[in-house]
Formats: C-alpha cells, sequence, structure tokens
C-alpha cells in the first residue's frame, strides 16, 4: 500500500488545513422533503478521533443528518465534506467517501442470504479488490473483536439481534472506515442485549475510532463522548461535553428532553 | 448445558402406522369419511377403464393398424411416428447431430442445475458462451467444418418445441430482470422506454405478435431483406416472455426492504454491484414460483408457432393424426403430446421446488 498512490487516486481532496484536521465537517447544511425542512442549517464538525453522540425527540432530523454524510440521503444546499473529500452528485466523490465512512443500523441489515463471513468480506472483496483470503482474514479478526468467531458461517437469521447487531459492526470494520457512523444501533434490541452492544462500541471508541452516534443510551453518551449534540425540529440546538450537557444544559427544549429521558 | 437430564432427553419417537393415519387423515369425523367414500367411489368409476384403456388392453407392437386391438390405446402408431414426432422433418441422416446437441445440453448444463460444484462458474460461464455456438452449428450448420446446412423449415417435432422453449428462457430470464431493474430506475428515460415495453408486449397476444412477425416485418425490410422465420418466432417469444419476466422480477424487488438497498450502499457498492450481490439474489429467491410459472407457460406456449407455419411437437402430432394410414387414433396422439407436454412442466416444476429449497438460508423469525 504506497501512501502516495491512494492519495492520487482519491479524488479532489482539498487542502486546507482547517478541513484537513477535521473528519466531518458540515457547513450551513439544509434539506428538504418537499416543503418540510428537515434539516435547518446545520453546523457540524467533527474531528479526528473525537466521538460525538446525537440525541433529540423522535423526528428531530437526527437519522437524516447522519445519513447525508454518506449520501444515502442527499443534501440540498451547504457543503459536506469527509476526510477531505467534499460531497457532490460526482457517483465517484460519492463511493471514495461511502469506502472511508462505516455505517451501523438500527436494524442491523445484514444480507439473510449471505453466512455471517460472506457478509463480512462482500465489501473488501468487491470494492477494495481485496482477495478473497486476505478478507476472510480481515472477516475473521474483527469477527473475534466483536466475539462471534464461531458463528461465521451461520447465517444471520440464525443469531440473536444482539449477535447481529454485532456482526453489522464486524462487518463494517472490515472496510477499515476512518468513521464510524450509528443510527440507534441497540434501539431495537431486546434489553439484556444492548449491553453487549454498547460494549463493543465502548472498546471501538477507547481504540480511537471517530465514531458519530444517534442513540438515547445516556450512559453511553456519559462515559464515552467528547461531546453530546442536542437536535430538535432540524437545528442543532445544544453542544457541549457530557459533563456540562447532562448537569447544566442552557437551552428549555434541552432540560425538557433529559427531563423526560432521564426520568423514565 | 448445565441440566445434563434435559439435554440427554431424545425426541419423542414417531411411529408410523397405516390405520392409525387413516383414521386421523381420512375418517376423522362423519363428514369426513363420508366425503373419503365419495371421492373413493368416482375413483373406482374413473381409473379402471383409464388403466384398462392405456396399459391392459393396448397394443404396443406392430408395423400398422392392423396390429391394434380395438378396444385398447394403440400405441404402435407413436411408435412407428417416434422419429417424426421427435424431429419433424430433419434429414434422417443427420439426426445424429439432433442428438449431439442434445446430449451436450444435459452433461454441459444439467450439472449446472444442481449442487454447487469446484469451477461451477466458469463451468457455467463456458456452457452460457459455448453451448448456443456449437448447437447452432450442430443444428443449422454452415461452412465450418463443412457440416450440411439444414434450413429450419425442416426442423420440427419435440426438438424444435424444446429449441423455442430453451431459447425463449435463456432469453426472456436476462432481458426481463434488465427491464425489470428498468422500470424501477430513478433515470426517466430508462424508465419509461422500461415501461413502454413492458405494457406493449403484455398488452397485445402472442398469436398476433407470431403473425406480426411472419406477415408485416417483411414489409418494413428492404426488398431481398429475409429474416428465417423459425428467428422471428424466437425473437417474439423472447420479447414477450421478457414483459411477463420484467414483471415477476419486479415484484420480487419491491418485497426487498429498503435496508438492503442501503446498507449495500454504505459499504460502497456500485449500483450494479449492489444489484447483483445483494438485492437480486435475494428478489429472484423470492419469485422463483412466479418465474417458473412463466415458464410453464412459456413451454405450452410454443405450440402457438403453428399459426406461422413450423411444425412444432404438437403440430406433428397433429398432422399425423390426419394421415389416413392412421385415421382414428386421434386420441393416442393427444394423449401421448399431452403426457409429454406434462411431464416437461412436471419437471420445471419439482425443480423449482427443489431451488426453493436449497436456497431457503434465511431463517427468518
Ligand atoms: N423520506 C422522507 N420523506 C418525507 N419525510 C421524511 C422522510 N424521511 C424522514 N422524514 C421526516 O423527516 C423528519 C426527520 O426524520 P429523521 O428520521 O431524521 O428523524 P430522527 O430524528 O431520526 O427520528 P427518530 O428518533 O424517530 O429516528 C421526520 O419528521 C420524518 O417524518
Ligand atoms: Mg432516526
Amino acid at each position: 500500500m504506497n501512501e502516495t498512490a491512494t492519495a492520487t487516486t482519491t479524488p479532489n481532496r482539498i487542502a486546507s488545513h482547517k478541513t484537513a484536521e477535521a473528519m466531518i465537517v458540515m457547513e450551513h447544511v439544509n434539506k428538504w422533503y418537499g416543503d418540510f425542512h428537515v434539516l435547518k442549517d446545520i453546523n457540524l464538525t467533527v474531528a479526528r478521533g473525537e466521538r460525538i453522540v446525537l440525541c433529540g425527540p423522535s423526528g428531530s432530523g437526527k437519522s437524516t443528518t447522519i445519513r447525508c454524510i454518506n449520501r444515502l440521503e442527499a443534501h440540498q444546499s451547504g457543503r459536506i465534506v469527509v476526510d477531505g473529500i467534499e460531497l457532490s452528485d460526482d457517483v465517484r466523490q460519492i463511493e471514495a467517501i461511502r469506502k472511508e465512512v462505516g455505517m451501523v443500523f438500527q436494524h442491523f441489515n445484514l444480507f439473510p442470504h449471505l453466512t455471517v463471513l460472506e457478509n463480512c468480506t462482500l465489501a473488501p472483496i468487491w470494492v477494495k479488490k481485496m482477495p478473497k483470503k486476505e478478507a476472510e482474514v480481515i472477516a475473521m479478526h474483527f469477527l473475534e473483536r466483536v466475539r462471534i468467531p464461531d458463528q461465521a458461517n451461520k447465517y444471520p437469521g440464525q443469531l440473536s439481534g444482539g449477535q447481529q447487531q454485532r456482526v453489522a459492526i464486524a462487518r463494517a470494520l472490515c472496510m477499515k472506515p476512518k468513521v464510524m457512523l450509528f443510527d440507534e444501533p441497540t434501539s431495537a434490541l431486546d434489553p439484556e442485549m444492548v449491553k453487549e452492544v454498547l460494549d463493543t462500541m465502548i472498546e471501538l471508541a477507547e481504540e480511537g475510532m471517530t465514531m458519530l452516534c444517534v442513540t438515547h443510551e445516556m450512559g453511553f453518551a456519559r462515559t464515552v463522548a467528547d461531546r453530546v449534540i442536542f437536535m430538535d425540529k432540524g437545528e442543532i440546538v445544544e453542544e457541549a461535553p457530557p459533563e456540562v450537557f447532562f448537569t447544566n444544559p442552557q437551552n428549555e427544549r434541552t432540560k425538557q428532553f433529559l427531563g423526560q429521558i432521564l426520568n423514565h | 448445558m448445565t441440566h445434563e437430564t434435559a439435554s440427554s432427553l431424545q425426541p419423542p419417537k414417531v411411529i408410523f402406522s397405516p390405520i392409525g393415519w387413516m383414521r386421523e387423515h381420512l375418517f376423522s369425523s362423519v363428514w369426513n369419511s363420508i366425503l373419503t367414500l365419495i371421492t373413493l367411489y368416482i375413483l373406482w368409476l374413473l381409473v379402471p377403464p383409464v388403466i384398462e384403456w392405456a396399459f391392459l388392453k393396448a397394443s404396443w407392437v406392430g408395423t400398422s393398424r392392423d396390429d391394434c386391438t380395438p378396444g385398447g390405446a394403440c400405441w404402435v402408431f407413436i411408435a412407428q411416428r417416434w422419429s417424426q414426432f421427435m424431429y419433424g422433418f430433419y434429414p434422417e441422416a443427420l439426426r445424429w447431430r439432433v442428438d449431439l446437441a442434445g446430449i451436450l445440453a444435459v452433461l454441459w448444463g444439467g450439472p449446472l442445475l444442481f449442487q454447487r460444484f469446484p469451477w461451477k462458474k466458469l463451468f457455467g460461464f463456458s456452457f452460457l458462451i459455448g453451448y448456443p455456438l456449437i448447437a447452432w452449428w450442430l443444428l443449422y450448420g454452415g461452412d465450418l467444418f463443412g457440416m450440411t446446412t439444414v434450413p429450419t423449415d425442416q426442423w420440427g417435432g419435440l426438438m424444435l418445441t424444446l429449441v423455442i422453449a430453451a431459447v425463449g428462457i435463456a432469453g426472456a430470464m436476462p432481458l426481463g430482470i434488465l427491464f425489470a431493474l428498468g422500470r424501477r430506475s430513478e433515470l426517466p428515460v430508462i424508465k419509461a422506454v422500461s415501461i413502454a415495453f413492458i405494457e406493449f408486449w403484455r398488452g397485445v397476444p402472442l398469436i398476433s405478435v407470431l403473425f406480426m412477425s411472419s406477415v408485416m416485418l417483411p414489409l418494413f425490410l428492404p426488398e431481398g431483406m429475409n429474416f428465417d422465420k423459425l428467428v422471428r418466432a424466437l425473437i417474439a417469444v423472447v420479447l414477450f416472455q421478457a414483459a411477463y419476466i420484467a414483471e415477476v422480477v419486479r415484484g420480487g424487488l419491491q418485497a426487498i426492504p429498503k435496508g438492503q438497498y442501503e446498507a449495500a450502499q454504505a459499504l460502497g457498492l456500485n449500483y450494479w454491484q449492489m444489484m447483483g450481490l445483494i438485492i437480486l439474489p435475494q428478489a429472484l429467491k423470492l419469485v422463483i414460483p412466479g418465474i417458473v410459472n412463466t415458464f410453464i407457460a412459456l413451454f405450452k406456449d410454443t405450440s402457438l408457432v403453428i399459426i406461422i407455419g413450423l411444425s412444432d411437437f404438437f403440430m406433428i402430432i397433429h398432422r399425423a393424426t390426419v394421415d389416413p394410414a392412421w385415421l382414428g387414433f386421434a386420441t393416442e396422439g393427444y394423449v401421448f403430446a399431452a403426457a409429454v407436454y406434462w411431464i416437461f412442466c412436471f419437471g420445471m416444476s419439482r425443480y423449482s421446488i427443489a431451488l426453493e429449497k436449497r436456497l431457503n438460508t434465511d431463517h427468518r423469525r
């Protein structure tokens, strides 16, 4: 792996040093669904190695925000730059960004017709053109990290929810992403399985992965997050380190939200 | 695992007894018992005469109608005309070429229908590319190695039926998939073209398409340019069936959750990788029954080519039944035709069930 070769094949990296430091930059991002203004002037910078938790009431635009980062949704104005690559309509830019951004979904979205191992090796083989043997070694490595190497030859439908979500995390990690996006990874799980997934995420955070997590697991936010961001009605309302966010929220809407979520 | 006694318990053994089975399934209630008895009575009325006609009183060997006894089926007729039913008017001295093409199809293509084996992909690829060329060369001939050309108007019988069905299936499947994808495309032009194609071909009867291909097409083609009649029929069948396959496949595509597309995209797969590796394998598996249904219909519809003067399996048999030497044996001819069609269609049906079982890895809960 030659460093200069990879740099030149990646399209249009922006060299400005402000963006070079940041992993994700969102500037004045706006998005509408028809007349409905889902994202209102979102400004968000995620530094390398930073762990951010995004929370807010249902329908506030959290999912939409992170889905704009890897172009599962298109934004209509503003700029999004991921690892120096600016998101545009150009398919090559989009694919370049998707190679660097791993995503974990609420409903796992594993491929049911492929085994756990095949789920993990598919993208390295087809997107990174990695030899199958090498991809399998990497996949086993990450399956061990999420503690399910013994399930490698099963199909997703044979696993429990928590195991499936850990496979989904391993699958994303196999692409060696620079950022991981999580969209409520534990909210479809039975309570007893939440912990095993959160533990995996905490380990990942401890290893220095840049993470942007939509979650209502406030314990996770407290222990892991560098910053907690609160969204409401398509806006970023408040942004603070967890110790400030939980003890001394400034905005009324944040207080109300925290009141609901912490006292139930 | 900690409970030794619980884990070492065997599942209860099911002992099969015919009387127990009958009591449970056939005579479980008064009403059920009455139905069972009525059904048995109807079977008793129908089955023995048919068996008597088709087998017990049937004549099997001989050379002419005089060898047949009245009251039973005259299978001598079928035996005497067998090779014509199979090959149509294909020159007798060259029929080994048809046999060879058939044997190749079974040995080369047959294994692809079953379990995985090493090199299956390469094997399949070589079959898809190589077999059509070799089969065409064997059946039609041409200058290569001095094969005598056998014009397609001499093709006929079961061989012609199988050629049309095989080309129809092999052509309609990929084309249908493309149009199904096209119909769901976000590019307006591709979408419009796909919808127009599908709706046109679905909206007209195959018989009129075949007529048009033989009557109208020559009007539009430049003078002297002449398309082979069989080729025209093949194109018509492929396009017609592709429209049906497209709609069946589209049904499957719609059943795939959006999350599958998103996961594939998030991993960086491009459109064709996403479709080919994630979406289509799942969608096609879901619609195997619909696809096989379409192919069974296609197989039987091949008999419509008689209206443009091709002598397929059914037509050859029909003609033989009006041959003065064998007048009066139409029943045997049609029963034989029906039996052969049934065997092929039933085979497809069983294959589809086996395929569904083999591909069922979902264990969806
Ligand atoms: N495809 C769509 N078309 C129209 N409106 C949409 C679409 N997707 C989302 N929305 C709307 O956009 C708003 C934001 O949705 P989003 O999924 O980002 O919310 P969220 O903060 O993730 O909520 P939740 O906690 O329920 O997941 C919601 O009001 C939703 O109804
Ligand atoms: Mg959401």
